[in-house]
């Protein structure tokens, strides 16, 4: 095995058994905490793939926004701290729902997995990266021929923060 | 021996030393700053154990190791046992960017003094990760965990709004460290550290002049960011006790300030990197002496949070929301426009006119900061609220 | 290039050993005395009053809430950052590019203060 391959086993552990502890947990806290291993794995993921901008946006944005907002939720929401609430999940449906997941999986990846894998032979061969890396490029891309969606970007934000007072304002008595 | 051996040996080697240094600095600045409010204070501060009382955090982090372990009967034992490292590890890993020195060049290979930095020897080259500060950014936000999953696992109320409280100053303040260093990025081009340190050195002058509103911003929410003192309203003991960290005891209770400590040191490291020039001084590049120059530096960074420490009285925690959103997120974004102007419609001067416009900005934001905070304190509640009390009654009681 | 993440694993393997190493260690040389008061909540000396979790204020989740929103657009920034030296004649279009894109953050910002979000009383 490569550096490369062994690096994706030991952050895909990471990633699917943390994933499996958030489906599996009864405390809703704890199974938030095990989100962010989840989302850390992903970001070690988008390191393997060269990704490193977006691998900073997924910890800083996943990790270090959205996951607290759920967190404050569940401290927010006082019934559910602390409480062992029983898990809707039942061990019972995972074991008759994984190898139905796993059919299609296997379905998808001999759909996907040929085309890919002479793109990665391609990147093998590749030389050696110069010293610049993808993030000139990735900003490049974004900000001359995607400029629309980019700035498309800014509208959504506007209208997530008109949601955000909408949902979470306090009306002044 | 392969060269990726060679590579794995040298980064050790510097992982240690800077580790080190970060765990030098550490007990020096705990050491230095009950010296320096002793003498803001008029008192002799520690001085038994050691020469000067230089030993003292050393014989304090001792005491703290011996001491029981409690661990309350409500806790949820996991998450509380977890909390601390969470806020330690990240901590720590933020070191991994910050250059403390250029390249050295040994033989036929060449690496720079920094974990992540460069490395180029026979049949090897690993570039600086490209990504740079925004690490840092990355393992700031990750230390918000330790601080609600403390206050939260503590089982006790004044830990849980503590803990609430701290981590949405993290937030808040986050946003205007984030925007405030975008500025230098701008005028040097790349977000890595190295390279911010080079176009300093290219331009012939520190960033602390054209960037002169960001370097305020920075700092000041730099001090927020990791709950320094006048932002520090953990340790808020009238209205919380102590905060999320009420609950621990031991070591467990120091790894806090432990952590507090090392983002200490790690803020002033990115504050001296990207507004002091970082590791270089202007005529000197022998390179065996540029960690001199970065811990100097840092020492002076170091000082002025413990000197801001000694001299200014705790915001509340309404006057502290405010500041963030309304003060400091805007003036940080005008900041970056008007550097952005610059950069754009004058080409061919473009650090002269930013460094002109860049002090003549940092002097207007510093009056228009302090009306607006005087003003802000001024107005701080509706005048029907306000109650009038009777001067000079001794002994009157509310 | 994977080789330049091994020295930050060896980083997080050193943080990891000392955060871990004292945690043991102080296990191991603190005493364990445990009694009923020493460990009940601590509330400055007081027998504890009411539930060890109270409810909390909307406003701290509406804060996270701005947060993520506002840490999206701020790192929208950072590519725009680093190409900007180095886009030549490019540069008047990347800054009105941005131009735009604050500006239409900043009607948000100017609606949530209006309503008062960024208020904390």
């Amino acid at each position: 095995m490569t550096l490369h391959q062994i690096a994706f086993a030991a952050v895909a552990a990471v990633t699917l058994i943390s994933a499996v502890f958030v489906v599996i947990l009864p405390n809703i806290l704890r199974a938030a905490l095990f989100l962010v291993f989840t989302f850390l794995g992903v970001a070690g993921l988008y390191v393997l793939l060269n990704a490193e901008f977006l691998a900073a946006m997924q910890v800083l944005i996943y990790i270090g926004a959205i996951t607290v907002l759920i967190m404050f939720g569940i401290v927010l929401t006082q019934q559910l701290m602390g409480a062992r609430i029983r898990q809707a999940t039942q061990v019972r449906m995972v074991v008759i729902a994984l190898p139905v997941v796993l059919i299609a999986f296997a379905g998808l990846a001999k759909t996907f997995i040929r085309p890919f894998a002479s793109a990665g032979e391609h990147v093998a061969a590749a030389p050696a990266p110069v010293d610049a890396g993808t993030l000139h490029q990735l900003a490049r891309m974004l900000l001359q021929p995607y400029v629309l969606p980019f700035e498309l970007a800014s509208l959504i934000l506007l209208a997530a923060l008109v949601g955000a007072i909408v949902i979470a304002k306090e009306e002044k008595d | 021996m392969p060269e990726i051996l060679v590579f794995l040996l040298i980064k050790l080697i510097l992982v240690i030393v800077i580790f080190a240094l970060w765990m030098t600095m550490v007990p020096l600045l705990i050491w230095l700053e009950r010296k320096v409010i002793a003498d803001i204070q008029v008192r002799l501060g520690p001085n038994r154990v050691g020469p000067f009382g230089l030993l003292q955090p050393i014989a304090d982090a001792i005491k703290l190791i011996m001491k029981e372990d409690i661990t309350p009967a409500l806790v949820d034992k996991w998450v509380y046992g977890l909390a601390p490292a969470m806020l330690m590890v990240p901590a720590f890993l933020a070191i991994a960017v910050i250059p403390i020195g250029g390249v050295v060049t040994i033989g036929e290979r060449s690496f720079a003094l920094q974990i992540m930095g460069l490395y180029r020897g026979p049949g090897l080259f690993v570039p600086e990760l490209d990504a740079g500060i925004l690490l840092v950014l990355a393992l700031s936000s990750l230390g918000v965990y330790g601080v609600v999953l403390s206050g939260w696992s503590s089982a006790n109320k004044y830990s849980l709004l503590g803990g609430m409280r701290s981590s949405a100053q993290m937030l808040s303040y986050e946003l205007p460290l984030g925007v405030a260093l975008v500025g230098p990025l701008l005028l040097a081009g790349t977000l890595r550290l190295n390279g911010v340190v080079e176009a300093q050195a290219d331009y012939g002058i520190w960033f602390i002049v054209p960037q002169l509103v960001a370097f305020a911003i920075f700092l000041m929410s730099g001090t927020a960011e990791i709950n320094r003192s006048p932002f520090d309203l953990p340790e808020a003991e009238q209205e919380l006790i102590g905060g999320y960290h009420t609950e621990y005891s031991s070591f467990r209770f120091a790894m806090f300030f432990m952590a507090e400590y090392v983002n200490m040191v790690t803020i002033s490291a990115v504050a001296a990197t990207f507004f002091l020039g970082g590791y270089r001084l202007f005529f000197n590049d022998i390179v065996w002496l540029q960690p001199v120059w970065f811990v100097l530096k840092l020492m002076a960074f170091l000082y002025l949070f413990i000197w801001v420490r000694g001299t200014l009285p705790r915001v509340r925690y309404d006057q502290l929301m405010k500041l963030g959103w309304k003060v400091f997120l805007p003036v940080a974004l005008g900041n970056l426009l008007v550097t952005g102007l610059v950069i754009a419609f004058s080409p061919a001067n473009t650090i002269l006119v930013m460094s002109i416009v860049g002090a003549l900005l940092g002097i207007a934001t510093f009056f228009g900061l302090s009306y607006a905070i005087v003003y802000g304190l001024r107005r701080r509640r509706p005048e029907s609220e306000r109650r009038v009390v009777e001067p000079t009654r001794a002994g009157v009681s509310e | 290039m994977l080789v330049q993440y091994l020295p930050f694993l060896v980083l997080f393997i050193v943080a990891v050993a000392f955060a871990g190493g004292a945690m043991v260690l102080s296990r191991l040389l603190g005493p364990k005395r445990p009694s009923a008061t020493k460990l009940e909540p601590y509330e400055s000396g007081m027998v504890p009053i009411g539930g060890t979790r109270g409810r909390f204020p909307i406003r701290f989740y509406l804060v996270a809430l701005l947060f993520i929103l506002f840490d999206i657009e701020i790192i929208f920034l950072y590519p725009w950052a680093v190409i900007f030296l180095e886009a030549g004649a490019a540069r008047v279009f990347l800054f009105f590019e941005i131009l735009v894109f604050l500006g239409v953050i900043t009607v948000g910002y100017v609606y949530i203060w209006r309503k008062g979000a960024l208020d904390w009383e």
